[in-house]
């Protein structure tokens, strides 16, 4: 059987997001390519978290085109994933709400508990399973939802400031989750306004600005000698976070 | 009072088909209230906005209409005369399914419909279509719906205007609390009826705070 | 549609339940409220289920609701107090036979401190003229009930036109006699009531019985089979069955030994010709 053609890369093409008569997204065309760890940086209100849910396909643009190398099957399991700042959990067990996206992916019955549980031990919630998944720390519950994501398999992971609430050692949790993550083959979009984190986490960084994608640079590069002025002040923190 | 107090047999008779009746129209107004609530709050169609306000307006129905309009339809001289169901408990359990289902409708899709905006995002990214979320919501939501679903039973046990027409209080058969009530009441004996009053309250509000504590250690236990 | 077809099993299920103990062996009878209310068939009824295994249900109304509700087929057997809409209703076709039954009587009620200064007379007529004349509080039902129509055609008799003479002593409540009682209880007004209500009646307050006897007070009850021919669902052998044990001897004394308080109220009058 022939191995299904990979999702990457997604490409974006003159893409424009517009509430009313404001451009979120102005023209934005990029394409996303397996391997990179790609990290999207931008002031407030340049249009980040839009753009991500653009690549996911939680919003329509209102112009131009973003196009998969091969489609995802409509009905079919989701071949790409989300986690988002704040995570949503069912009121269920923290295995619980594994099974149920696992029975959103057409995981057969037998099998779902198993593969939930072994995604619980590979971010280190095992102990907590029969846990009602609400009552979990924030950490816990972020972990959870990224528990979530490892049982998928899914080939792209979008992250949308997944540690922004959370206090160091939790932030640290999940990065060290989100890296194993992509040591397994899981190609990472993230969206973060935690320049260190930007810095331990990214291979390239996407710079958004007012909308428009002003830089794409390999990240060692990006924070020593941005091509932009507006990075440079971004950096120098005379934007805002 | 003495009556009431000794637990005479007649008035066991009333209470237990009062619940009978009133349980009886919670159950079916659920089964179609709630699934049509979660519906309309997870779905977008042409006209919702205006189904959702004409869904809060029916929570409005007054008893007496929707009694005589159920009388019209079961009478004898209406379409469904044949069935012979009119005077009967089962014309009172139509009756009031009738009266409390758009109340459940409309509670549920207000509940559905807030839990929506906050689970819509994630559920779609899962992969969760519209309508595999509706049921899902539903079960999440369980312990806000108990509320809703005690509300409707509320209202179906209280009303007296159409158990009145549709029930017609025949004694032994159709009669229970409210038409009793209201006939001790009639009768000028209102110690009667207030102790019959005061048993239709002290179970409602006995089934409340049994909701409560439910929903409490539920609230703490899954959050 | 799934919600479709779950709400119809769910309806099958209620028919079920409840359908499962509906047996054919009943009929429906509609009467007047002031009649359920004087406890009458609570006594008379077990007796003659008993006798027979045929349940009577009834259903008590107005006077006019119930005739309506017969009209309509809703009902087997009409029994009610009001001889003029009997009559047309028989004219009407609804009816097969109108049989009198018994008769009980109306009263004056009023406060023991009689403004009016009627306690005590056998006329009624002369009493209604001088409640008028002191302008003493009145509740009337005002519900186009027997009552009300029998206390409209006193007022008729006494040469007053009541629609001319209502004033602020007038009250037209428009209800049913056990609520005109508690108004009347707590006004400390007269008011024509059925001797069976009152009886029964607990709330009296300072009320009492002023004037009774008179035979224009009396209230002849009739009992007719709904007409089968317009109305093929109407149980015509049991609804027969429960009228001829009405008019029996042994449903007549079976009415004559109803008792409140060891007052007999009504008076079974089934062989009174003209009744």
């Amino acid at each position: 059987m022939r191995a299904p053609l990979s999702l990457l890369p997604l490409a974006l093409e003159n893409v424009v997001f517009a509430v009313g008569s404001r451009r979120i997204i102005d023209g934005v065309s990029v394409r996303i390519d397996a391997g990179p760890r790609t990290v999207i940086l931008g002031p407030n209100g340049a249009g980040k978290s839009v753009l991500l849910r653009i690549c996911h396909g939680l919003l329509a643009p209102t112009a131009g085109t973003v196009a998969w190398n091969a489609p995802e099957i409509a009905g079919g399991p989701r071949r790409q994933a989300m986690v988002f700042q704040r995570p949503v959990l069912l009121r269920r067990s923290a295995l619980g709400n594994v099974t149920y996206a696992l029975k959103l992916a057409d995981v057969p019955v037998g099998q779902r508990e198993e593969r939930a549980m072994e995604a619980l031990r590979k971010v280190g919630l095992d102990g907590l399973g029969r846990h009602s998944a609400r009552v979990l720390s924030g950490g816990e519950q972020q972990r959870l939802a990224l528990a979530r994501v490892w049982a998928l398999r899914p080939e792209v992971l979008f992250l949308d400031e997944p540690t922004a609430s959370l206090d160091p050692g939790a932030a640290h949790e999940i990065e060290q989750v989100i890296a194993a993550l992509h040591a397994a083959g899981t190609k990472i979009v993230l969206v973060t306004h935690n320049l260190g984190q930007a810095h331990r986490l990214g291979d390239e960084v996407l710079f958004l600005h007012q909308g428009r994608l002003l830089e794409r640079t390999p990240a060692d590069r990006f924070f020593k000698h941005p091509t932009s002025s507006e990075a440079a002040k971004f950096l120098e923190g005379e934007l805002p976070w | 009072m003495g009556l009431v107090v000794a637990a005479d047999p007649k008035l066991v008779g009333i209470v237990l088909l009062s619940l009978r009746i009133s349980v009886t129209a919670v159950v079916i107004g659920c089964a179609i209230g709630l699934p049509v609530g979660a519906a309309i709050a997870v779905n977008e169609f042409r006209g919702r906005r205006a189904l959702i306000v004409i869904l809060n307006g029916l929570m409005g129905l007054p008893s007496v209409v929707v009694g005589l309009v159920v009388y019209l339809l079961l009478s004898r001289a209406g379409p469904l005369g044949s069935w012979g169901i009119l005077f009967t408990p089962t014309a009172m359990v139509i009756a009031q399914t009738i009266l409390i289902t758009p109340t459940l409708a409309a509670l549920s899709r207000q509940v559905v419909g807030d839990a929506w905006q906050e689970y819509r995002e994630q559920l779609r990214s899962l992969g969760e279509t519209r309508l595999g979320a509706a049921p899902t919501l539903l079960w999440d939501l369980r312990f806000s719906l108990v509320t809703i679903v005690l509300a409707g039973f509320g209202r179906a046990a209280s009303e007296v205007g159409a158990v009145m027409i549709v029930g017609g209080n025949i004694d032994g058969v159709t009669r229970v609390m409210t038409t009793a009530i209201a006939l001790e009441t009639s009768k000028g004996d209102l110690p009667l009826a207030l102790g019959l009053g005061f048993i239709l309250l002290f179970i409602v509000l006995a089934l409340n705070a049994g909701a409560s504590v439910v929903k409490e250690t539920a609230q703490r236990r899954y959050g | 549609m799934v919600v479709a077809r779950r709400a119809f099993v769910a309806l099958l299920l209620a028919l079920a339940v409840f359908g499962a103990q509906a047996q054919d062996r009943f009929i429906t009878v509609a009467s007047t409220t002031s009649t359920e209310q004087s406890g009458l068939f609570g006594y008379l009824l077990p007796i003659f289920e008993n006798k027979t295994g045929i349940q009577v249900r009834v259903v008590a109304l107005g006077t006019g609701q119930a005739l309506d509700l017969a009209r309509r087929g809703d009902a087997d057997v009409v029994f009610v107090h009001a001889r003029a809409a009997e009559e047309k209703f028989l004219a009407d076709g609804q009816g097969v036979r109108r049989y009198p039954v018994m008769f009980n009587d109306f009263v004056l009620i009023g406060p023991k401190s009689d403004p009016a200064g009627v306690a005590g007379s056998k006329d009624i007529l002369e009493a209604l003229k001088k409640i008028q004349s002191t302008q003493a509080a009145f509740v009337s039902r005002g519900d186009k009930s027997g009552t009300h129509m029998a206390e409209l055609d006193l007022w008729k008799a006494t040469g007053i036109d009541i629609d001319k003479a209502k004033g602020a002593w007038y009250r037209d409540t428009g209800q049913g006699m056990g609520p005109a009682l508690n108004t009347a209880s707590s006004m400390n007004a007269y008011l024509l009531a059925d001797r069976g209500t009152w009886l029964a009646f607990r709330n009296r307050g300072d009320l009492a019985i002023l004037v009774e006897g008179d035979k224009r007070l009396y209230n002849q009850y009739g009992v007719m089979l709904v007409n089968p021919d317009k109305h093929p669902a109407v149980k015509k052998a049991f609804g027969q069955s429960f009228i001829d044990w009405l008019v029996s001897p042994e449903g007549q004394k079976a009415i004559a030994d109803y008792k409140i308080g060891g007052e007999q109220l009504f008076f079974p009058n089934a062989g009174q010709a003209g009744a």
